[in-house]
């Protein structure tokens, strides 16, 4: 070779080992800007999408919702249900070094049920003790037995963090968190931007296909999707539902979609405080006249463009968890109209509390004028979401419009909003009968078991109805063509192993 | 000089201690809980408790009112309730992404605003003035959120020409900072450019019209000498103090149009801090505030006195 | 959206004075027709229930999101109810929100302003200091956090706007009187020994109102916008009642599909407020004493 192409050869290969320094980024635009960066304390779904990226939990959730493993390889119940012992990941370390091992795992979790700022104490709150019986194996001792504990640790309270670090920062941890992720933190700056970069030490490197990903808080909708049009994000979350058609139509984009967890629902007042003491609220037929007044689907159409599913249960009609023996009702305001002359009102007087969001309100809208067909007169009461927060628990409404981002136990889809003394309780029903099917459905293990109790309570609630279940939202993301390998979950998660850009 | 600065600084005082008074009040009587807010859709008493002890929403109002001014008298404007950063850090981390956007609407206010201003004075009443005052008009009239969404429908998503939200800071990329800036400092400057046109218009024309202009027509100056050095700097006078408080009224603008382009500054971080309930962030957004208004005014001022040959012999 | 006042000299001579205003504002040509902008869409407010136009609430799930047609003159929205009869009856939520934030604002502002001008002393100084306090807050964060604080709802935007706005007129009004006040006849007035209440109703009042009514119809303008804005963040009008700002606040979530939804009130609300800088300049111009 001559001197002249040997040189061009080195330098050819110069540049070619510079480029990786360049490395793929991953845009991510976000609805909302997430709270504190400490899985502790976080407490918004924002956050979540966020720490799927930093931090490691002991479990994970597949698309289809069942628990696989994470940082935690095997798992087994005893028989009664009160203790879980777990068998942990060998070869794994936090960001900063520090080893990942049993006494990591203990120091988490008491530090998830001592920490005073910390949100998780209600999640972990049936766990009376948790030992390293070795060192990459633990074991949770249950006040009572409690199964819906697996899928507690398959989000915030099982996610893992350096226990070095814990103890440096303290309540502070959110400003440099340190996770044992596939990405570490790098930056944060509120309202921005969060970034965070590849972590080379990851057990599952060989699956990360992306150096540095940027989340991007854009609540505007229109604005999000306008970014994505003109590449400055790669993907985003929850598309609107409106959006959906022309992202379908245009070429360089591709969408994933999946029905939530979660679900929308109206809360009737029925026993909080003075304002329950109402005929919607005390008398059953009313609130069943209501729930068959509205036409869900024409709901899901006119409002979610047919994205959404229409329901009737805290879970989905393809859940497994769904009573298929309490089916989606049709509207029938014949009937609607029945059930309210027989309980002595042809018209009624309703005051509808709504955050005021324009899909909520638009949704409300459709829904006042349903009712009103069958005599409801409602009168919507526009609430900025920290006031209804606060009204709700206070019991200053008849009715109001509550959605639940959902969890992946059933159990977590319920028992709180239902049982007499459940801490989001805020209809303050109480029926002793559906305490103990839901009580004893986290006492076993065993699916068909549990899925008896709860059908059984489902239909109780069916019957008394305090809560009027409207139906699903589905998760849209909108990505940008040249991203492949991103799997649509439906727990609203953007997982990046596997996701590849370019 | 210095008298005079001194006792506008002593009378901020007063009015600070005022604007303290209301918006710690307000915040107060904002309904909705801030504390279950924050807790989150797990609602644990223990935390509740401990959450209302830790941020003293069990002292008496007064109580609260009195510590939150002493600390601020330290320094310490608090925390945010939702991340947890110190309010102080999120004001100064803030305020140059607002000062960035107000300046670049400004000098876009200055440049199109003045020299319009200007031609529209001595060119009076003829089709030139008519259409000035027409665009004036309408970038007055449009509401200025409107105007942001057609940009960024047009300009970022059907033209591609500019980045539909987001911000970069000047130091790290300043092409890509200037292009996110661009279209929110059109929206926020172009109702200024309005003011200042009309203000530029209506000073040129008092000037043009004094004495002394047509002492200098009589006495043979050319038009452009007599616009430019004689009527314009005269007419300066009022468009430098009206650009200083003007300044202060771009910090309040930016509200809506940060809240359109998603630019993480000042305005954006108190209209999210009311709707959260945050109410550090907004008390402590609104004194910063409130003191940089104060202090625009006197600089305002000052430069009235310094720039006005006649105040400055009386000093 | 700026506050700036404006600072005309008292008008003392009023009887030659108000016919050469009249006959400068039947020569402003812009002006006449900024009060036609406004005289038409008032009409169009007060008529509104006497029209043939639909029911501006009934929705229809089948005509969801339609453009403009023979059935409805500007399209439909996004639960199907007609724009143009919502334009109409929006209207009125849009002009009434401009007029009375301002009427508030007046009748608030200019009375505190008469007594701070009038007395001086402790009582100028404390209302001067409060007044200032309000003018160094953003008078947007004001509007919003006193919105949030009184609930979303057009009454409460309407009082937050104008409880916003009162401070210009209470420094105008008192800048205005200072300068009123060694007018002579305020001195002949009082050495015949009228009461305070007398001299401040009958001989100052009237001589400071042209510059108030000059700021209150440019505040006008500024009102329908910042009403505009409130509702744009959704604490102003609440569905389904409408109002210009509010049909824009949804319009946004729907630009691409049905543009239509945020032309019509985006064009009304530059109308009108158009209308009102107009009209506010021709009444400046025309009560400026030192134009011929």
């Amino acid at each position: 070779m001559t001197r002249l192409s040997k040189l061009t050869a080195a330098l050819f290969t110069g540049v070619m080992l510079a480029f990786p320094a360049l490395g793929t980024e991953l845009r991510i635009g976000l609805q909302d800007d997430a709270d504190v960066l400490d899985p502790a304390q976080s407490r918004t779904f924002v956050g979540r999408i966020v720490y799927t990226a930093l931090c490691d939990k002991l479990v994970d959730v597949s698309p289809t919702l069942e628990i696989v493993p994470q940082l935690a390889t095997s798992w087994e119940w005893s028989a009664d249900a009160t203790v879980l012992t777990m068998k942990l990941r060998e070869g794994v370390v936090f960001h900063d070094g520090t080893p990942f091992n049993a006494a990591a795992v203990v120091a988490n979790i008491e530090r998830g049920q001592t920490l005073p700022e910390s949100r998780r104490k209600s999640e972990l709150a049936s766990v009376s003790k948790v030992e390293a019986t070795g060192d990459y194996a633990v074991k949770f001792t249950l006040k009572s037995p409690d199964v819906s504990l697996l899928a507690q640790l398959s989000d915030r309270a099982g996610m893992m963090v350096s226990p070095k670090a814990a103890k440096e920062l303290g309540a502070v941890f959110g400003s440099k968190p340190v996770c044992s992720g596939p990405f570490k933190f790098v930056e944060r700056i509120q309202q921005d931007r969060i970034v965070l970069e590849k972590f080379p030490q990851y057990w599952d490197a060989k699956n990360i296909f992306i150096d540095k990903v940027t989340y991007l808080p854009i609540p505007d909708t229109t604005v999000r999707l306008a970014n994505l049009r003109s590449g400055d994000l790669d993907m985003l979350e929850r598309l609107a539902a409106t959006d959906y058609a022309s992202v379908k139509a245009d070429t360089k984009l591709t969408s994933a979609e999946t029905v939530g967890i979660g679900y929308m629902a109206l809360y009737a007042n029925v026993a909080n405080g003075a304002r329950a003491k109402n005929p919607f609220g005390e008398d059953k037929r009313l609130r069943e006249a209501f729930s068959l007044a509205i036409d869900r689907e024409a709901l899901n159409q006119v409002v979610y463009e047919g994205t959404s599913v229409a329901g009737n249960q805290p879970y989905a009609p393809n859940s497994p968890w769904f009573n298929k023996d309490i089916p989606v009702p049709a509207r029938d305001v014949d009937k609607a109209k029945a059930l309210m002359k027989a309980a002595g009102h042809e018209k009624l007087d309703i005051e509808l509390q709504v955050p005021n969001n324009p899909v909520a309100m638009q949704m409300m809208q459709v829904v006042q004028s349903m009712v009103a067909e069958a005599g409801f007169n409602v009168s919507l009461k526009a609430t900025e979401f920290a006031t209804l927060l606060s009204e709700q628990t206070a019991g200053n409404y008849q009715l109001s419009r509550s959605d639940w981002s959902g969890r992946v136990d059933p159990d977590g889809n319920l028992h709180q909003f239902v049982t007499c003394k459940g801490g989001i309780n805020d209809v303050k029903y109480c029926n002793p009968e559906v305490d103990t099917l839901l009580n004893d459905a986290r006492k076993t293990p065993d699916t068909a078991v549990r899925k008896q109790k709860y059908d059984a309570a489902l239909k109780l609630l069916d019957q008394d109805m305090p809560i009027i279940y409207l139906g699903h939202q589905s998760y849209i993301w909108a990505l940008n063509k040249n991203v492949t390998g991103f799997v649509a979950s439906p727990d609203g998660m953007i997982r990046l192993p596997g996701v590849k850009k370019g | 000089m210095f008298a005079y600065i001194g006792k506008r600084l002593l009378l901020a005082i007063p009015t600070l201690l005022i604007i303290s008074i209301f918006v710690f009040s307000l915040q107060k009587l904002l309904p909705g809980d801030p504390i279950l807010a924050l807790a989150g859709e797990e609602r644990d008493p223990q935390l509740l408790e401990f959450l209302r002890e830790k941020y003293r929403f069990n002292d008496p109002v007064v109580y609260q009112y009195f510590y939150w001014i002493g600390a601020v008298l330290r320094g310490d404007f608090g925390i945010s309730l939702r991340t947890n950063q110190p309010v102080l850090e999120l004001i100064l981390e803030k305020l140059p992404v607002t000062l960035q956007l107000a300046t670049m609407a400004m000098f876009f206010a200055l440049i199109i605003g003045i020299p319009a201003g200007i031609i529209a004075a001595v060119k009076k009443n003829t089709w030139i003035d008519y259409l000035a005052n027409l665009v004036a008009l309408t970038g007055l009239s449009i509401p200025n959120f409107w105007l942001g969404i057609m940009l960024i429908l047009l300009v970022s998503v059907n033209l591609g020409w500019l980045p539909a939200s987001g911000y970069e800071s000047l130091f790290v990329d300043p092409v890509r900072s200037l292009k996110t800036m661009i279209m929110p400092a059109f929206v926020l400057g172009n109702a200024l450019a309005a003011t200042l046109m009309r203000h530029t218009r209506s000073s040129m024309l008092t000037v043009l019209q004094a004495d002394y202009i047509r002492t200098a027509r009589a006495k043979g100056l050319s038009s452009q000498e007599v616009i430019l050095s004689h009527s314009f700097r005269n007419a300066l006078l009022p468009i430098v103090t009206l650009t200083a408080l003007l300044f202060g009224e771009l910090l309040a603008g930016a509200v809506l149009t940060e809240q359109i382009f998603t630019i993480p500054g000042f305005g954006k971080l108190i209209v999210d801090a009311v709707f959260n309930r945050d109410y550090a962030v907004v008390q402590g957004v609104v004194l910063c505030t409130a003191l940089g208004f104060i202090l625009m005014n006197l600089v305002a001022d000052v430069l009235y006195v310094l720039l006005n040959p006649r105040m400055r012999a009386a000093l | 959206m700026t506050m700036i006042e404006t600072v005309t000299p008292p008008v003392t001579d009023r009887a030659s004075d108000g016919s050469r205003a009249w006959r400068k504002m039947k020569a402003n040509k812009s002006a006449l027709f900024g009060l036609f902008i406004i005289l038409f869409f008032t009409l169009l407010a007060i008529a509104a229930p006497i029209l043939p136009v639909p029911d501006p609430l009934a929705t229809s799930w089948s005509a969801i999101r339609k453009a403009p047609s023979a059935a409805h003159w500007l399209g439909t929205d996004d639960i199907g109810r007609d724009i143009l009869s919502r334009m109409i009856f929006g209207a009125r939520a849009s002009l009434m929100a401009g007029v009375f934030s301002v009427a508030i604002a007046v009748g608030i502002g200019v009375p505190f302003g008469l007594v701070a001008g009038y007395f001086g002393g402790w009582v100028d100084i404390v209302i001067s200091r409060v007044t200032e306090a309000f003018l160094a807050m953003p008078f947007l964060i004001t509007a919003i956090a006193l919105a949030a604080f009184l609930g979303p709802s057009l009454v409460n935007a309407m009082i937050a706007i104008g409880l916003s706005a009162m401070p210009i007129f209470v420094r105008l009004t008192r800048g205005q009187v200072l300068s009123v006040k060694t007018e002579d006849y305020v001195e002949g007035a009082r050495s015949v020994g009228l009461g305070h209440l007398d001299i401040m109703l009958r001989y100052i009042l009237p001589n400071v109102m042209p510059p108030i009514i000059v700021q209150a119809t440019l505040t006008i303008a500024t009102a329908i916008i910042a009403e505009a804005s409130l509702s744009f963040l959704g604490l102003g009008q609440q569905p389904p009642a409408p109002s210009w700002g509010s049909m824009l606040n949804i319009a946004k979530n729907f630009l691409s599909q049905a543009p239509w939804m945020a032309m019509w009130p985006g064009a009304a609300i530059f109308l009108v407020v158009i209308g009102f800088n107009l009209l506010g300049d021709g009444l400046r111009d025309a009560l400026d004493p030192r134009e011929a």
